[in-house]
């Protein structure tokens, strides 16, 4: 299976069934691992399921293709979601998803590039220090004269960092229209909320400021963010940066908009009842997971 | 090649430029340093694969690690102080833990940048380096090593620390020695004491031992250019011989060469040890030479420990 970039009108029934099913991954990833960040793991499946099942060009017989399109996951603690999307566009087996944060598996913690250097090109965790890779993966791209695209993940409280906004002039600098940021605006960290932590606002004039081309879209909504990732594709001359105004933990009422939910697990009964808010669709089954002896 | 004396960057500059025409793949990052690290030489033939970062070394680490990624061979290039300290968690997750091809070029090892102070002479560099998996250290000892060890870096695949000293510095070794990384090399024969020397402390170390000899003591001279990954078995053969070590370094002895031949000797055979090194403190301005007398980083400095740990044998 290839997927081309970008190709024809998404479906966007497809991309929301997407999204429901890489919801009820994470949840059960998280679960069945004892711990992870599930908030804004689950805060992303829209704009993830945007990107795996439509603008983003792979192909599983060439998973180097030197063409292919990248993600780096700036924000490394959100990748439940994002080895959900890859088990779910058949570029690891769906079983593998049972072994997330476990010793030995390719789907660490945080993700790590020499467990899966084929779809994982830079391990990130450390916050502001994914952003500079994709940077560095475009200048080369265009040294090599690819058509291949760059889809960099933030977290908002990630902006705090300054080693985010370098990384926003060098982009700017050297006009890598190639690059296009996601900015998980959920307006959550770990303390709490962040305006009241360290404010980021006004988000968008800053980004602007330093040379951007800036869409603010409702991200969690499947027509805007295709609209977007289109936006950012015909952009020439400068990087794009999409400002996702999430909800953290979307999906979940129970979980949403509340700060312990960064870190925290659910147990059974949450697990429960989270699936069934969430959800199911006809176009997926849950992962297995084989009873632990 | 190089004679008499000559500044190690000056010839990491050449070696640039020539591994630069032979190999596409090159490319080089500065951070606003491009006269000071001498990469202006690659710059003026290579246009088109030069990148000016600016004034922000971990962005530039994180940059060149995705170059790296996607294929080429990065050399970044800022000073060693900036470099080790302020990009040290780009350099682990970014370089190390990716095992990305970058290589990391500083030149402003030790004490040599003199007049400007503390803030800039890179004392712990080496020892921070050495704490990061996956990274190979080297610090040549002249002007030939250091194009050299140039060469031989971008030719390795993985992660290369590369310390460079600043001012004109005596060429020791011959154009055509071998280099080789993880090899030290014997400089000078000798069995009476061991002197395992880094960088510009190698020159100083061989003039120690012209004194030594008119006292009829031999020292052994060992180029310790690759502190990581180390040559022990270089380390273990000249104690055996010699029954005694003297490590030499402008770096503090603390995590440095001095301290990973402590933990080799401890480790493998307890011999009498003493170093010449920084004495966990910070510098100071002044001429480099002013600054190597009062912090004990001379051949004569050399020549006093090896008369203390001749006394212990």
């Amino acid at each position: 299976m290839k997927q081309k970039r970008m190709q024809g009108n998404a479906d966007l029934q497809k991309l929301t069934d997407l999204a429901q099913q890489l919801r009820r991954d994470t949840i059960r990833m998280i679960h069945h691992a004892g711990s992870g960040h599930i908030g804004g793991a689950l805060g992303l499946a829209d704009y993830m399921a945007a990107l795996y099942g439509w603008a983003m060009q792979y192909d599983d017989h060439d998973p180097t293709d030197p063409d292919r399109d990248r993600i780096v996951l700036s924000n490394g603690h959100t990748c439940a979601v994002w080895y959900a999307a890859l088990a779910r566009s058949g570029l690891i087996p769906l079983e593998e998803l049972a072994t997330h944060r476990r010793m030995g598996s390719r789907l660490q913690g945080h993700p790590a590039r020499k467990a899966m250097p084929e779809y994982i090109e830079t391990s990130s965790g450390p916050l502001g220090q994914g952003f500079p890779v994709a940077n560095g993966i475009a200048l080369s791209l265009r040294k090599r004269v690819s058509q291949g695209r760059v889809y960099v993940i933030l977290g908002d409280g990630e902006l705090q960092e300054g080693q985010v906004w370098e990384a926003f002039m060098t982009s700017a600098h050297y006009k890598l229209d190639t690059i296009c940021a996601f900015i998980n605006y959920n307006n959550i960290q770990i303390d709490g909320k962040v305006e009241d932590i360290m404010g980021i606002a006004p988000l968008a004039d800053k980004i602007k400021a330093f040379g951007w081309h800036v869409v603010e879209i409702d991200g969690h909504d499947t027509a805007s963010i295709v609209a977007a990732l289109s936006e950012a594709a015909s952009t020439k001359g400068k990087p794009t940066a999409i400002i996702g105004n999430t909800i953290m933990a979307k999906g979940v009422p129970s979980m949403e908009g509340d700060a312990k939910w960064h870190g925290n697990t659910p147990n059974d009964a949450e697990t429960e009842a989270a699936l069934e808010a969430v959800g199911t669709n006809n176009r997926f089954k849950d992962f297995p997971i084989a009873n632990r002896a | 090649m190089y004679s008499g004396n000559k500044a190690m960057r000056d010839a990491f500059g050449d070696a640039l430029a020539d591994i630069g025409a032979q190999d596409d793949r090159i490319v080089v990052l500065t951070a606003d340093l491009t006269d000071a690290i001498k990469v202006g030489k690659f710059k003026e033939r290579f246009p088109e694969r030069f990148y000016q970062m600016g004034i922000k070394e971990s962005d530039m680490i994180g940059t060149a690690a995705g170059m790296a990624i996607d294929g080429q061979i990065p050399f970044t290039s800022t000073f060693a102080v900036f470099t080790t300290s302020l990009a040290n968690q780009a350099i682990r997750v970014n370089v190390a833990y990716n095992n990305a091809n970058v290589k990391i070029a500083t030149s402003h090892g030790g004490v040599c940048v003199g007049a400007d102070g503390a803030t800039h002479q890179a004392f712990e560099d080496v020892a921070l380096m050495r704490l990061i998996p996956n990274m190979t250290i080297l610090v040549p000892c002249d002007a030939n090593e250091a194009y050299k060890a140039t060469i031989a870096a971008a030719k390795m695949d993985g992660p290369v620390y590369l310390r460079f000293g600043r001012i004109p510095s005596p060429v020791v070794t011959g154009a055509d020695d071998p280099f080789e990384i993880g090899k030290a090399r014997i400089l000078r024969d000798g069995k009476d004491v061991a002197i395992v020397a880094m960088g510009a402390m190698v020159p100083a170390a061989l003039e120690a031992a012209s004194i030594l000899a008119a006292d009829g003591i031999k020292a052994k001279i060992v180029d310790m250019h690759t502190i990581k990954p180390l040559d022990e078995n270089t380390i273990i053969e000249s104690a055996k011989e010699c029954g005694c070590v003297v490590t030499a370094e402008e770096h503090t002895v603390l995590g440095g060469l001095g301290g990973a031949v402590a933990e080799v000797l401890a480790k493998n055979l307890p011999t009498p040890l003493r170093m010449v090194g920084v004495l966990d403190t910070f510098g100071e301005s002044g001429e480099p030479q002013e600054i190597l007398e009062k912090y004990h980083l001379t051949y004569s400095d050399i020549v006093k420990q090896v008369r203390l740990v001749l006394k212990q044998k």
